[in-house]
């Protein structure tokens, strides 16, 4: 095995951003937001595609950044939590989320913020069970979940025109 | 008093930087010039090493040390008791995962690689697997310390005598119950960085729940003074107990970043969290228990067999606690309690939430179901009948301040509808009630010392800004949104307004840590304390102003006033003006520690608290009586809080304790199986990932119903008891009651399975004793007991003979 890898050159769109980065062709869609583009708001709990925490939405989907290479990202839109509030006003669901107490530690959070917005994108009008079903992928171990899925209701509710 | 923060509803203080992504966890931080570490680990479980040779990982391109156990000669541990291990093995291993070797290198990759060219020789030496086998192998002793052979403490206690309640009460229960070990599984994997700073001393940012205590650690593990050490705990992402332990991995990046002289950081990956573990013990119990026809207790005896895993950790701690708080909850007017921890060649185990309490709670809990329905009480009904009774003091001397519990259980009983629906719903439904109690901050450090147990400082200048600095650690649970909330409540403020330092051991004043629910007591106590200081220093400034005296001015809604006419008012910032001109800088301390616990027996030093919060829970379960598939459609837990900081998160604490509780109920356990023996016979993990150590999802919760009870405790700030941990307690037994509502069959072991409740109901149709659980306790040597009198038969809180106990009615 070569001990330096060979490194690659893309050119990436974050958050609505042009993103040019060189990163060793190996390392994954997770790894080169927070290596090499200092997007440390994604998070990571298992490396495996188990516990949800470093997902972010690729062309608008829930993907776990884990079990993406970040070769197979160019000329797909990346969003991460850094790209949701709007300036310093906070997306709706960012909103809820720290009124509600839907964040105790906040380790899980961006994650399952990604992960609920892909699900509000698509539909405004979700019942708790759509909500379950949509989180279900992403493990949170502080708050037995309740929280999360009214702040998910809440969210939706203020995003209604 | 009218409160204007404490009690309402808000978005947490620091509530914005965790949707944004902006809360800086320990992998978060990036350091120019940094470089990675990664740990060889041991693949045997227990082995002398030979030899360790690291040439061609050194040549390695990209690596820039490699550090062995030679470079680490002296042994650490958290308690000054336990100081059994090594940051890297020194010619020893005593677990699968145990540490031998790190490389430093360019990154992570570089790491790995080089990790796989350092060869190891071992000589392989028999393992110890269970509690069983340590007792039955005294040899070889996996450590040259410890009370005897394999057993690292062992130890029995008896408050009044026990054998004698026994004899005469009406009934005796005699059970044994068994509780699997889990792990914490924080989804943030433990990191830290290490960093030598311009003058050449070191900071580490970790995720760890306690600064405090691995700054005094890392201190004696380096031999570096105290005053060169920084330890900056970072925001934890979740902790649980997992991060209490000074870890192998924060020596070895603290003496790799000296070595170096440039940052080195580390981060875990889930697997070695699972092998690193410091997790709940796995626990087998037996439970004698007297009772009265009409249901009360006589008295109980309790044995517990701990299984320790290859290290002390907060062993010695647990190894108590296994039995310290059991007479808390309801009156017992005698206990014994024998304990015993061994070393086995796993990893070790250590504090989860609950610390040591969950695994004989459950025990008691499913014994009281068992002895109501013998005596064909309503199990809600009999522990109605027994709760502690407020400032009282129990047989083993510690002191109970207020007491909701029967509040929680009229309630839980009441938003159930238990009295209906109890031993009345449809075969294969049932409801479960158990109850419980739990510390608010333990009553002594880990290290004995009359220091405060927290330290909080606060300033305030003529921006109108407050900075309050503490050395207490933020877990996810709101450990700053408490410390805002009570000096924002003194000072009249918006909690927003004040700027919260935390969990840095050069700035903040020393605070033990985010463990034993001690946080909002212990830090909230000395935080109302710093702030009424400064609050009387603004106050006589603008009475000055105001042409009034201090004592009748209100703060209030970000302004001082006189409290009958708010017309004759200042803004606090105004007001905090006067004060800096009066006074010069603006600044106030405030310290807590906790009442001195009656006690005077070796060992009365664990179990005493300045509160303890109180919790019933009610659990409905669907039992699929073809499969065994068990479904919990709904949980009531009504918890005694004392008074309610913020109710968004206090039900966030309530919510999160029953969820961790529900999901050591149903699934997880830390268990381990032995490799074949052509593979090394070691002792692995059986299910090292978050794919197959099986955690509920959002599709796995029930509904929860909290109930938070109020009943102010005079010992705590402005009343609030602890809710983080308690809450936990009480669902394990409740979900295995339910199923004996359910089914009619007893579940005496966690977790709960569909396989041993099909099991149970196969013996139950065939006519057998429809149980499962361990039916065998092994002797174990337990010594002769430490005799202390309860304080209602003579007793001073001392050691007495047993001869000496006068006979009581």
């Amino acid at each position: 095995m070569s001990a330096i890898p060979q490194r690659v050159h893309l050119e990436l769109t974050v958050n609505g951003e042009f993103a040019p980065v060189s990163f060793p062709s190996y390392k994954t869609l997770l790894e080169v937001l927070r290596e090499d583009l200092n997007l440390t708001g994604t998070k990571h709990g298992c490396e495996l595609g188990e516990c949800g925490a470093c997902a972010v939405l690729i062309d608008g989907e829930p993907q776990l950044s884990c079990l993406v290479l970040g070769v197979e990202c160019e000329g797909r839109h990346i969003e991460t939590v850094e790209g949701l509030a709007n300036g310093s006003e906070l997306h709706p669901l960012q909103a809820a989320f720290a009124d509600l107490g839907a964040a105790q530690c906040g380790y899980c959070t961006p994650g399952i913020l990604m992960t609920a917005k892909a699900l509000l994108d698509k539909n405004l009008d979700v019942n708790r069970e759509q909500i379950k079903e949509a989180i279900s992928g992403n493990l949170c171990r502080c708050t037995g979940y309740q929280q999360i899925f009214e702040a998910i209701e809440e969210a939706a509710r203020r995003m209604k025109p | 008093m009218s409160l204007k923060v404490i009690g309402k509803a808000r978005r947490r203080v620091d509530g914005r930087a965790k949707v944004t992504g902006l809360t800086k966890f320990a992998d978060d931080i990036v350091l120019p010039r940094m470089v990675h570490c990664r740990l060889l680990r041991s693949s045997h479980p227990h082995a002398e090493i030979l030899e360790i040779n690291s040439e061609k990982a050194k040549q390695h391109p990209g690596v820039h040390l490699v550090l062995t156990g030679k470079d680490f000669p002296i042994t650490f541990g958290i308690m000054p008791v336990a100081q059994d291990e090594y940051p890297l093995a020194n010619g020893r291993v005593r677990y699968v995962g145990d540490p031998i070797a790190a490389v430093i290198a360019k990154d992570e990759q570089t790491c790995t690689e080089a990790l796989d060219l350092i060869e190891v020789k071992f000589k392989l030496l028999a393992t110890i697997s269970s509690p069983e086998e340590a007792l039955q192998n005294p040899e070889p002793r996996i450590h040259d310390y410890g009370d005897q052979g394999n057993i690292h403490r062992i130890q029995s206690y008896e408050f009044g005598d026990v054998d004698e309640a026994l004899a005469k009460s009406d009934h005796v229960f005699d059970d044994l119950f068994f509780y699997e070990g889990n792990t914490h599984l924080p989804i943030e994997q433990h990191a830290s960085v290490a960093a030598p700073d311009g003058e050449g001393k070191l900071t580490l940012w970790s995720s760890t729940q306690v600064p405090h205590y691995i700054h005094r650690a890392l201190s004696r593990a380096l031999q570096m003074p105290g005053s060169h050490i920084r330890v900056i705990a970072c925001p934890n992402g979740g902790g649980f107990g997992g991060k209490c332990d000074l870890h192998n991995h924060e020596i070895v990046v603290s003496r790799a970043a000296l070595k170096l002289g440039r940052p080195v950081k580390i981060c875990l990956n889930r697997e070695e969290v699972f092998y690193m573990h410091r997790g709940r013990h796995p626990v087998l119990m037996r439970m004698r228990t007297g009772v009265t026809k009409d249901g009360k207790l006589t008295g109980m005896h309790l044995q517990t067999l701990l299984d320790g895993g290859g290290y002390g950790s907060y062993g010695p701690a647990s190894t108590f606690y296994t039995g310290v708080l059991q007479t808390v909850t309801y009156e017992l007017p005698r206990y014994k309690f024998d304990a015993c921890r061994t070393f086995t060649n796993k990893p070790p185990c250590g504090p989860k939430r609950g610390h040591g309490t969950p695994q004989p709670r459950f025990g008691q809990e499913v014994q009281l179901d068992k002895i109501a329905e013998k005596l064909k009480l309503d199990p809600a009904e009999l522990r109605l009948g027994m709760v502690a009774k407020p400032n009282s003091l129990t047989a083993n001397w510690l002191k109970i301040g207020t007491i909701g519990l029967a509040e929680c259980i009229r309630q839980a009983v009441a938003r159930s509808d238990w009295k209906n629906r109890y031993g009345k719903l449809p075969a294969g439904r049932g409801l479960g009630i158990a109850c419980s109690s739990y510390l608010s901050g333990a009553g002594l450090p880990i290290y004995w010392n009359k220091m405060p147990h927290s330290g909080v400082q606060l300033l305030a200048d003529r921006s109108g800004q407050v900075t309050v600095f503490c050395g207490a650690t933020e877990i996810g649970q709101g450990s700053d949104d408490v410390l805002a909330a009570m000096v924002a409540e003194v000072l009249g403020i918006d909690p927003f307004e004040i700027r919260c330092v935390t969990g840095d051991t050069a700035l903040t004043p020393v605070d033990l840590g985010s463990y034993s629910s001690r946080v909002t007591v212990m830090m909230g106590n000395a935080a109302i304390q710093a702030a009424e200081k400064l609050k009387a220093q603004i106050a006589e400034a603008a009475a000055e102003q105001l042409e009034v005296v201090p004592s009748r001015l209100s703060f209030s809604e970000g302004r001082v006033f006189l409290s009958e006419n708010s017309n004759k008012s200042l803004s606090f910032k105004k007001a905090v003006e006067f004060a800096e001109a009066k006074f010069g800088t603006l600044g106030a301390v405030g310290s807590y520690s906790p009442p001195r616990a009656p006690g005077r027996y070796k060992g009365a030093g664990v179990g005493p608290s300045p509160a303890y919060s109180y919790s019933a829970c009610v659990l409905e379960v669907e039992v699929d009586q073809a499969t065994g598939w068990i479904a919990v459609p709904k949980i009531w837990i009504a918890h005694d809080i004392g008074r309610t900081v913020n109710p968004v998160l206090a039900r966030g604490q309530v919510e999160g304790s029953v969820y961790m509780g529900l999901a050591e109920a149903l699934m997880e356990e830390q268990i381990f199986r032995r490799l074949p023996p052509k593979m090394s016979h070691a002792l692995v993990h059986k299910i090292p990932s978050l794919l197959e150590y099986k955690s509920p999802t959002s599709l796995d919760m029930p509904e929860i119903d909290t109930i938070l009870i109020e009943d102010p405790d005079p010992n705590c700030p402005f009343g609030a008891k602890e809710a983080g941990q308690g809450p936990l307690l009480p669902v394990m037994p409740a979900l295995a009651n339910a199923i004996f509502d359910a089914v009619g069959v007893r579940i005496d072991e966690l977790p709960i399975t569909p396989d041993k409740v099909l099991r149970a109901l196969k013996l139950k149709k065939s006519g057998k004793n429809p149980r499962i659980g361990p039916a065998h306790f092994p002797a174990v040597p337990y010594p002769k007991s430490i005799f202390v009198l309860p304080p209602w038969e003579g007793g001073d809180g001392k050691e007495s003979k047993k001869d000496d106990a006068v006979a009581v009615v």
